[in-house]
């Protein structure tokens, strides 16, 4: 089987996000492969070291040059090959979807891993756009996968708790903390991922993808907080932390 | 027409179907459009009929296939329903189901999707929303000018809607699904222990830390605390990679986004990863230790203190106030 991992080069977490003329500020930001994705990448890999007969792993990414980056990091994890897909940020996440499907029909994956959440966006939107695209199943959400017979075994989370899945093959699996604990590339991994390939295509190579949203404005509005320290004895300042949220923040009716 | 998407199996209209009636009513006041309802499931009858007191139309779409909830026989059966109506818009709400369920909706309907907003306005024929981006970090103004558009509404983010002057009609809606709409099997269903509360759904909600001490603390000190003000009970990553608690309670990037009313972090430090998953709250009380902990800068009201110390006398003192 071949399977596709989608990646995406995001701002740090611990890093300062700022704003300027309406839009995110991105050019003092560091950027990391956005750690959901980076659960696919260990995922097909040990999915191949389980014993599955797995042809290929192709890391594939949408975005900017800095998304190489990302690709770099999953070829020295141990995938295979990479497919960047040179294209400006502003294609909404249903855009993205028909793209990356399209590269999916063309790289004849069975598998596509990728993040539940996309640490940019703060959207879950994407792994189930490009499942609705290929017409193929999926399981979200995923914190256990194994694969028999042409078929997932997944467990994933529910709105109230989680439940077991079977999904036959083809599918989109979208992975969430506690599928796996990825691992550091080695040294010895890192100096061959060098020679590894990383085939470039534009996205004019897949029609003119249109955005049906547009982002008008983005801003830091930060909630006013009052910060206020209540002191005293434990017990003393337990009652009158309750008192304030009763009468004064009006939360606890 | 406005539709809400609700699921049925829930005994009833949820709070979470009462924000999406208050916020697809905001939007039909600018269309000049009515609210429509869908609900779906094995047994939607109660659910339907609970909706008809807000609504003037409810469907039922009444299949043992729409129950447990699976994306595609959802998206089938709406999908059908909204070719016999005319649809403007779609509202879910932003739960794992419905992120899960609004994208396939989108690219059935060939549609824009609108994810997780915050608030909806209309111009013209275009839908503005706000949505929150780059970890809850940025707030973003998106806009369509495609109709119809699909919207998943971030739970406690619009007022939970009024019953209307007049009880609506319920009606029936034939279920059409696709031979393929079956292939994804369910089993082994299992709830998250803790609070009776889900956790996207809560008005308050209690999280601890790994200040917290263990598993032990959280028994001791969280769930009671949650018990006697009805809240969730939500932990931070540190406490759910230890195992003391299910990831389903996870608050943060790699978690759930919560914006309750109030939220109390009890030993919680205040990393930007568990910041990312609440930092919208109304309220923020923090209970921490160490007087430098990152979320005593977020957070509304705190206690320099120790859990275990300053959590029992609180929980009664709430008993109290509560009455």
């Amino acid at each position: 089987m071949k399977i596709l991992t989608i990646l995406r080069q995001v701002p740090d977490a611990e890093a300062e996000v700022s704003t300027h003329d309406g839009s995110v500020d991105l050019d003092r930001a560091t950027f990391v492969i956005d750690g959901m994705d980076e659960y696919g990448v260990e995922e097909a890999l040990r999915i191949r070291e389980r014993g599955v007969d797995v042809e290929e792993v192709v890391a594939v990414a949408l975005g900017p040059e800095r998304f190489e980056d990302a690709l770099r990091t999953a070829l020295a994890m141990g995938a295979d090959r990479a497919v960047h897909i040179e294209a400006d940020e502003a294609l909404d996440p249903i855009a993205q979807a028909r793209v990356l499907a399209a590269v999916a029909r063309d790289e004849e994956a069975d598998l596509i891993l990728l993040g539940g959440k996309q640490a940019d966006w703060d959207s879950a939107a994407l792994g189930g756009a490009v499942a609705e695209v290929l017409g193929w199943p999926n399981s979200d959400w995923t914190t256990e996968l194994t694969i028999a017979d042409g078929t997932l075994k997944t467990r994933h989370d529910t709105d109230d708790g989680s439940e077991a899945l079977e999904v036959p093959l083809p599918a989109v699996v979208t992975t969430q903390q506690g599928l796996n604990e990825p691992r550091y590339p080695t040294l010895a991994n890192i100096m061959k991922s060098k020679r590894k390939e990383v085939g470039r295509l534009g996205v004019g190579e897949f029609g003119a993808p249109v955005s049906k949203t547009i982002t008008v404005r983005q801003e830091i509005q930060a909630r006013e907080r009052l910060g206020q320290i209540v002191e005293g004895a434990p017990e003393e300042a337990a009652r009158e932390l309750a008192r304030l949220l009763a009468d004064e923040a009006k939360v606890l009716s | 027409m406005l539709l809400i998407v609700s699921r049925a199996g829930q005994g009833g209209a949820g709070k979470s179907d009462l924000e999406l009636v208050g916020a697809a009513r905001g939007l039909g006041e600018a269309f000049a459009q009515p609210v429509a309802a869908a609900v779906l499931g094995a047994e939607p009858s109660a659910t339907a009929e609970d909706l008809a007191r807000y609504v003037p139309t409810v469907f039922q779409l009444r299949s043992t296939e729409l129950e447990p909830f699976r994306a595609e026989p959802f998206a089938s059966a709406i999908h059908a329903l909204v070719e016999r109506t005319r649809v403007q818009a779609v509202l879910v709400a932003a739960t794992r189901s419905g992120q899960s369920l609004a994208p396939r909706l989108a690219v059935r309907l060939g549609a824009a999707l609108l994810d997780e907003v915050t608030w909806l306005g209309a111009e013209g024929g275009a839908v503005t929303a706000r949505r929150f981006s780059y970890l809850s970090r940025v707030t973003e103004t998106v806009r369509t000018d495609s109709l119809p558009v699909v919207i998943s509404v971030k739970p406690n983010a619009f007022p939970a809607a009024d019953p209307a002057a007049s009880t609506g009609s319920v009606e029936d809606a034939p279920v059409s699904l696709r031979p393929e709409d079956g292939r994804v099997r369910t089993s082994d269903r299992r709830s998250a222990k803790g609070g009776r509360v889900a956790l996207e759904d809560a008005k308050i909600v209690v999280s601890g830390g790994r200040g917290v001490g263990d598993a032990d603390g959280f028994v001791r000190l969280v769930e009671p605390l949650a018990e006697a003000l009805g809240a969730g009970v939500g932990a931070t990553r540190a406490v759910v990679d230890a195992g003391w608690r299910p990831y389903a309670e996870q608050v943060g990037q790699t978690g759930k986004t919560v914006t309750p009313d109030l939220y109390i972090a009890l030993g919680v430090s205040g990393a930007v990863q568990h910041l990312a998953g609440m930092n919208h709250s109304k309220v923020i009380v923090a209970v921490n230790k160490d007087r430098e902990a990152p979320i005593f800068r977020v957070c509304d009201y705190g206690i320099v203190g120790d859990v275990n110390e300053v959590v029992p006398p609180f929980t009664d003192a709430v008993k109290e106030q509560r009455g």
